[in-house]
């Protein structure tokens, strides 16, 4: 079925700044067919996003588009989302972004389970501000501040999620575009606080110093690393070591944020009345 | 009906101002000596209507009241000292996405964690310089319980009026001073909204200017889809290096408070018409100074003082009009000296201006300003 991108997308601001090949420009359009598969209206939907490569989507995209500080995104998807429960809350955010600066941010949205829905563009490198490492770059990969291999160890986007109690976790790639839109749109959908990690290249500033200076090289890859859920689930902890395990990964049922809240009004007015 | 009168700390006139000035959303963080206002905002936001959070630190709170702000609820956050320099890197998206935002700084003593629990007057130049880059900014610095409340309530209304953010820049001991008050109900009060597109949406662009110098602002979530950056924009709000438009903006984000300042300064005077010396206080030490006075005129010393309610912008041109024949000015502060060089700046050299600095963590006695002023009547 034929869709119209134009829709979601401010024609009038293109081209895109990102490098040819980019994989933003796929989870971007994945976004947006989910947007158009769940019927949502422009007007409905807050855009919010940090600094980097990654947050700059907001600026293409039709709707109310915030472009914030640098790792701080949630922290005003959080406040738009209180004072407009009703309306759809997005955050476009990259691995360094969301997970180094915004990495304490993360993890209390994540507590809170607040209805906002992260896209998590994970390139393994801080992009924009010329290829340092960032906190899912792995150890001994080369890095503009990692001249002789990077010595930090990596956080697992999906087990962060979880642990800090996100209750929608899927992470897909830029190699499956089809796989992807279904997991945004489920994580869009779904009540409560969502993560969808996405692993993506960026050839330019890390493929470049890791031996894949070709875009289609590191999707490649990326596609060969890939197992799915059902079939990771047969294979041993060391087998999967350096796999990427997609799929829907978590779901839980908890009660939402701003819903927990207005049970709580309801409280305090019944209380205040009381007491007189 | 007139409201009954009952005992609160300042901490609290804030709150309750807040939520009658049409304050629909508080982020905030734990820290003394601003909590009270995070407690009594949880407390009657529910009940208003609007709601609270607390936030996993004093930027996300900030971050969190801009947020709210843009989807068009009036909103506040409040903070002391290390907090408030944490929030500075949200104070400064505020302006230049000229978000309407409400920051109250309850002042302690610094610099880090400093005295927690003690006054200090030392913020004054970090409510107008803490955040990078150039520009302007609106501190109102009430020190009597119906001053908290009104001001409180004009911080509002100038927030929405010039899409800014407003700091109420009060000290530790107004904040939990308490007194018996009878709060002013909304309909006694002159509430200002910001100004809608009166445009459709294709022909909406959020900082234009053919307006005026302050842009109409729609609120997310109105059908106009606009863009919020904090990179330097256009007036689409898309962002641009252009720079004959990022030096207009800049000018025109100055212009907007400065050119419109007569509109914003407000200060109070105390036995000024007839003085040869002035004293120049705020907040605490302007109470101190008030009591001095009293004491100093029993004893004939020709003493006034100018107290500003708003310090920022500065009111150079009241300061030009009410001190520059004074024969000595007086500038009691707790600090080592922030507020004195805006005096001396306007007053510049020709006339005396001394100043009394403590940074003890305890109010500048009237006795001190009245040891001066007993010294300086003399060499007059």
């Amino acid at each position: 079925m034929s869709f119209d991108y134009g829709k979601y997308i401010r024609m009038e601001k293109m081209p895109f700044l990102w490098c040819p090949g980019c994989g933003i420009g796929i989870v971007a359009k994945a976004l947006y067919k989910a947007f158009a598969d769940l019927g949502w209206e422009n007007n409905d939907i807050a855009m919010v996003s940090g600094i980097g490569c990654t947050s700059r989507v907001t600026g293409y995209t039709n709707c109310n588009t915030l472009h914030t500080t640098h790792g701080r995104a949630l922290t005003f998807a959080t406040g738009i989302k209180i004072a407009r429960p009703d309306k759809h809350v997005v955050v476009m955010a990259g691995d360094g972004d969301i997970l180094a600066i915004g990495g304490n941010h993360f993890i209390h949205s994540c507590r809170r389970n607040i209805d906002i829905t992260v896209i998590l563009n994970n390139n393994h490198i801080y992009g924009m501000t010329g290829g340092q490492y960032s906190p899912t770059t792995p150890q001994g990969a080369y890095a503009a501040t990692a001249p002789y291999g990077n010595v930090d160890p990596c956080f697992d986007v999906v087990e962060l999620s979880k642990a800090a109690g996100a209750t929608y976790v899927a992470r897909g790639t830029v190699a499956n575009a089809v796989l992807l839109e279904k997991l945004i749109r489920n994580g869009l959908a779904h009540r409560g606080f969502s993560v969808i990690e996405v692993i993506s290249n960026c050839h330019t500033q890390f493929g470049r110093r890791n031996r894949q200076p070709e875009a289609m090289q590191m999707i490649n890859e990326i596609k060969e690393r890939t197992v799915p859920l059902a079939r990771a689930e047969k294979m041993q902890p060391e087998e999967l070591y350096g796999k990427f395990v997609v799929g829907e990964l978590y779901r839980a049922n908890r009660p939402e944020y701003t819903e927990e809240y207005e049970r709580m009004r309801k409280k305090a007015l019944a209380k205040h009345q009381t007491k007189g | 009906m007139p409201q009954p009168i009952k005992f609160y700390q300042g901490n609290e006139i804030i709150a309750h101002a807040a939520v009658t000035a049409g304050c629909k959303f508080f982020a905030g963080y734990p820290i003394t000596p601003s909590s009270e206002i995070a407690a009594e905002m949880a407390h009657l936001l529910p009940l208003y209507g609007g709601s609270f959070i607390q936030m996993e630190d004093e930027i996300a709170a900030m971050g969190a009241v801009i947020g709210a702000s843009l989807a068009g609820a009036k909103s506040m956050t409040a903070t002391s000292g290390p907090g408030f320099s944490l929030k500075q890197e949200h104070i400064g998206f505020a302006c230049i996405a000229e978000v309407p935002v409400v920051v109250v700084n309850v002042m302690r003593g610094g610099p880090s964690t400093g005295l927690p629990t003690q006054l200090s007057q030392a913020d004054i130049m970090q409510a107008r310089w803490g955040t990078h880059g150039d520009h302007p900014i609106i501190a109102l610095t009430p020190a009597f319980p119906e001053e908290l409340f009104m001001e409180t309530v004009r911080a509002f209304n100038l927030s929405e009026q010039f899409r800014t953010p407003v700091i109420i820049l009060i000290d530790e001991v107004i904040a939990h001073l308490s007194s018996g008050i009878a709060f002013p109900t909304r309909e006694e009060l002159t509430i200002i909204e910001r100004t809608k597109p009166s445009v459709p949406p294709d022909q909406y662009f959020p900082y234009d200017t053919s307006f005026g110098l302050v842009p109409p602002m729609a609120n997310y979530f109105e059908g106009y889809n606009f863009h919020v950056t904090g990179l330097s924009h256009d007036r689409t709000g898309f962002p641009t290096t252009n720079p004959d438009l990022v030096h207009n903006d800049q000018v025109r984000q100055h212009e907007k408070i400065y050119k419109n300042i007569h509109q914003i300064e407000k200060w109070e005077e105390f036995y000024l018409d007839d003085a040869e010396i002035g004293i120049f206080a705020y907040g605490t030490s302007g109470r101190s100074a008030m009591d001095a006075i009293v004491r100093a005129r029993k004893e004939g010393i020709k003493v006034g003082l100018f107290r500003p309610l708003t310090i920022w912008p500065f009111p150079d041109d009241p300061i030009r009009e009410k001190l520059s024949k004074m024969k000595c000015i007086i500038v009691p502060e707790i600090n080592l000296g922030q507020a004195i060089l805006e005096v001396q700046r306007v007053l510049g050299p020709d006339i005396p201006i001394k100043g009394i600095h403590r940074v003890a963590g305890v109010p500048i006695h009237p006795r001190e300003i009245l040891a001066l002023l007993k010294e300086i009547n003399n060499e007059l």
